[in-house]
């Protein structure tokens, strides 16, 4: 049945895609507040899974299980971060925050590449090879514990957003920093805390996505373009957005791989992008400034 | 300019021209490296420099200069003189369609960086998989044989034909930004608004910047294409030479004309230096170089965000006043 397998391909690139949807969603956090672009994205998420391999190598804990402790060393680095080095940044031209960040990445990038060097590592989950049955539907069981643990994870983070006091005020922060200012929020410390957001939802990202894909240092460079275009595709401070284009993504890359070379779906992102680019650039579900 | 500054130019000028008949083919060959990245990083700089536009995809311009003379040399036996124009015509029509997306679409800033990294990329991955060009296995010109006009000849030549494209960038650089178009740049770069507001046309100046920089960047290709001889679409086009490019220009001070050449000659050095240094220790560490690129980045815009010829120029009293920085 070839809808069957089409629809399947579909399936397994949108569990995918909310992964990748979820590191979006920490880029777009930090834009949306600290107004820095994180060029040290995908750096994060692979330290991520190489956290989450370790775990596995070290304690046998699965991903899903190690993705907290993830969350919590890179929450600590996003703030650290912030407050030592990005923070003087905040009020300096764009390209100096741009080029300051490179300099992390590649910092991050070589690190983990003279640490565990350029050979691929994965975890061997014992239900790596379990399907689950849903209609015609044929499904990974690591795909879906993922693509599930990556909604919950948004979902949480929509909700801090909404309806927690300091995700209001960071909310503030981002439509308004003099205002903020004005009505007596801590301004560096809510930016710490919210780069340190950031960087522990890329991270959890990365401890599922190691369910899914085998880690090696050169991901890094592929993930933190792959999060920018998914960005940008779903809409620049759209957190919504971000889900939708990485689900997009997630599923072209997906159909290209298998219609026409895996090696060529990468290609495939480039090109969503600047088709969206072209026609209509505040992306998916973004609001025209 | 004070008369201390072109006695001290005209010294460093005589120095590297006689260099050859000294130095061994080693440091002949770093000269040449650092020479190569002062040269498209001078390229690089009339973008993000004289208008303010940030490329992190300069790799684009170099591969498709290579590339393409590179091509014609192995299929047809046309030499680069000739081919050089198919190099910089492929570069400045790709620059030209980069700069209308981004242009024409309002997009701005990281945005546009971003664009250029993609076209970058969609370059890299294509070239993978164009037979013609020997895809991801490589593209080799023929060596041997010696003909100066097609640039087969000994390591001297190239570095006699580097230094000349330095000096010609470096001329180029000065007199464009003393032109009519120059200052239009530099208003763009220091406020677009207020400069549209005068009447400068922003998309016709910003396609301008973008087009010379990659007929530039792509002779640097063509140069490259021939020095090394071998092209691998994974290494030339590849993200990590892009920031090889960016890195001089910001070390040594963007925007300025002897910034990218003072940022080669520190950065190139240091990072051999480093990596014969580990050699001798006996440890095989790949990542190193790269590592020591990072940390220069974070320290240069973290301590100097202006670049180090500024600063040098000032405390060598080459500038008059402050605040002339080496323009």
């Amino acid at each position: 049945m070839p809808l069957d397998f089409y629809l399947n391909i579909v399936a397994s690139g949108l569990l995918t895609g909310l992964v990748y949807g979820l590191a979006a969603l920490g880029l777009s956090v930090i834009f949306g507040v600290v107004r820095v672009v994180n060029f040290a994205h995908g750096e994060m998420m692979v330290a991520g899974m190489y956290g989450a391999v370790l775990l596995f190598g070290f304690l046998g804990l699965d991903p899903v299980l190690s993705a907290p402790l993830v969350a919590a060393v890179l929450f600590a680095f996003g703030w650290v971060l912030q407050r030592g080095l990005v923070n003087r940044f905040v009020e300096r031209p764009e390209h100096m925050q741009f080029i300051l960040l490179l300099g992390i990445a590649t910092i991050v990038l070589n690190l983990l590449l003279m640490i565990f060097g350029p050979d691929s590592r994965g975890v061997q989950v014992d239900y790596v090879f379990d399907t689950m049955e849903i209609g015609p539907l044929l499904l990974d069981a690591v795909r879906v514990r993922a693509g599930v643990g990556a909604v919950a994870v948004a979902a949480a983070l929509f909700a801090f957003f909404r309806f927690s006091r300091t995700g209001k005020a960071i909310r503030a922060c981002a439509d308004n920093p003099l205002g903020a200012r004005v009505v007596g929020l801590n301004l560096d410390g809510l930016y710490a805390f919210t780069f340190g957001i950031g960087a522990a939802v890329v991270g959890i990202a990365g401890a599922l996505m190691v369910l899914v894909v085998e880690t090696r240092p050169q991901l890094a460079p592929e993930y933190t373009l792959l999060s920018f275009i998914i960005v940008i595709v779903g809409g620049l401070g759209s957190l919504p957005g971000a889900l939708l284009g990485g689900v997009l993504i997630g599923v072209s890359e997906a159909l290209a791989g298998f219609l026409l070379m895996p090696s060529l779906k990468a290609l495939f992102s480039y090109l969503v992008l600047i088709v969206v680019l072209l026609l209509r650039p505040q992306g998916l579900l973004g609001r025209r400034s | 300019m004070t008369p201390r500054a072109l006695v001290l130019g005209g010294l460093l000028l005589a120095v590297l021209l006689v260099v050859p008949l000294f130095a061994d083919g080693y440091v002949l060959s770093v000269l040449t490296t650092v020479l190569w990245f002062a040269y498209v990083g001078q390229a690089w700089n009339v973008m993000m420099g004289f208008s303010g536009l940030l490329s992190l995809g300069h790799a684009l311009y170099v591969g498709l200069g290579a590339y393409a003379s590179a091509a014609l040399f192995v299929h047809f036996g046309i030499g680069p003189l000739v081919g050089l124009f198919a190099g910089i015509a492929l570069a400045v029509a790709a620059g030209a369609f980069i700069g209308f997306l981004g242009f024409r679409f309002g997009v701005r800033g990281v945005h546009f960086a971003l664009l250029t990294i993609a076209f970058a990329e969609v370059a890299r991955i294509g070239f993978d998989h164009i037979g013609w060009v020997g895809g991801s296995g490589g593209l080799f010109l023929p060596v041997g044989g010696s003909n100066p006009l097609n640039l087969r000849g000994s390591p001297t030549l190239f570095y006699y034909v580097i230094l000349a494209l330095v000096l010609l960038a470096l001329v180029l650089a000065k007199r464009l930004l003393h032109s009519r178009l120059g200052y239009q740049w530099l208003a763009i770069r220091e406020d677009a608004e207020a400069a549209e507001a005068v009447g400068i046309d922003l998309f016709r100046a910003r396609i301008k910047a973008v087009v010379v920089s990659a007929a530039l960047t792509a002779l640097g290709g063509v140069f490259q294409a021939f020095y090394f001889n071998n092209l691998f679409p994974e290494q030339v086009f590849s993200m990590g030479r892009s920031i090889e490019i960016i890195l001089p220009a910001i070390v040594g001070g963007v925007g300025t004309l002897f910034g990218p050449i003072l940022g080669a000659f520190i950065l190139t050095p240091l990072g051999e230096a480093l990596t014969s240094a580990v050699g001798a220790l006996g440890v095989d560490m790949p990542g190193m170089k790269q590592l020591f690129y990072g940390a220069a980045l974070v320290l240069i815009i973290v301590f100097r965000p202006d670049g180090v010829w500024p600063w040098l120029a000032r405390r060598l009293r080459l500038v008059r006043a402050p605040g002339e920085g080496g323009r």
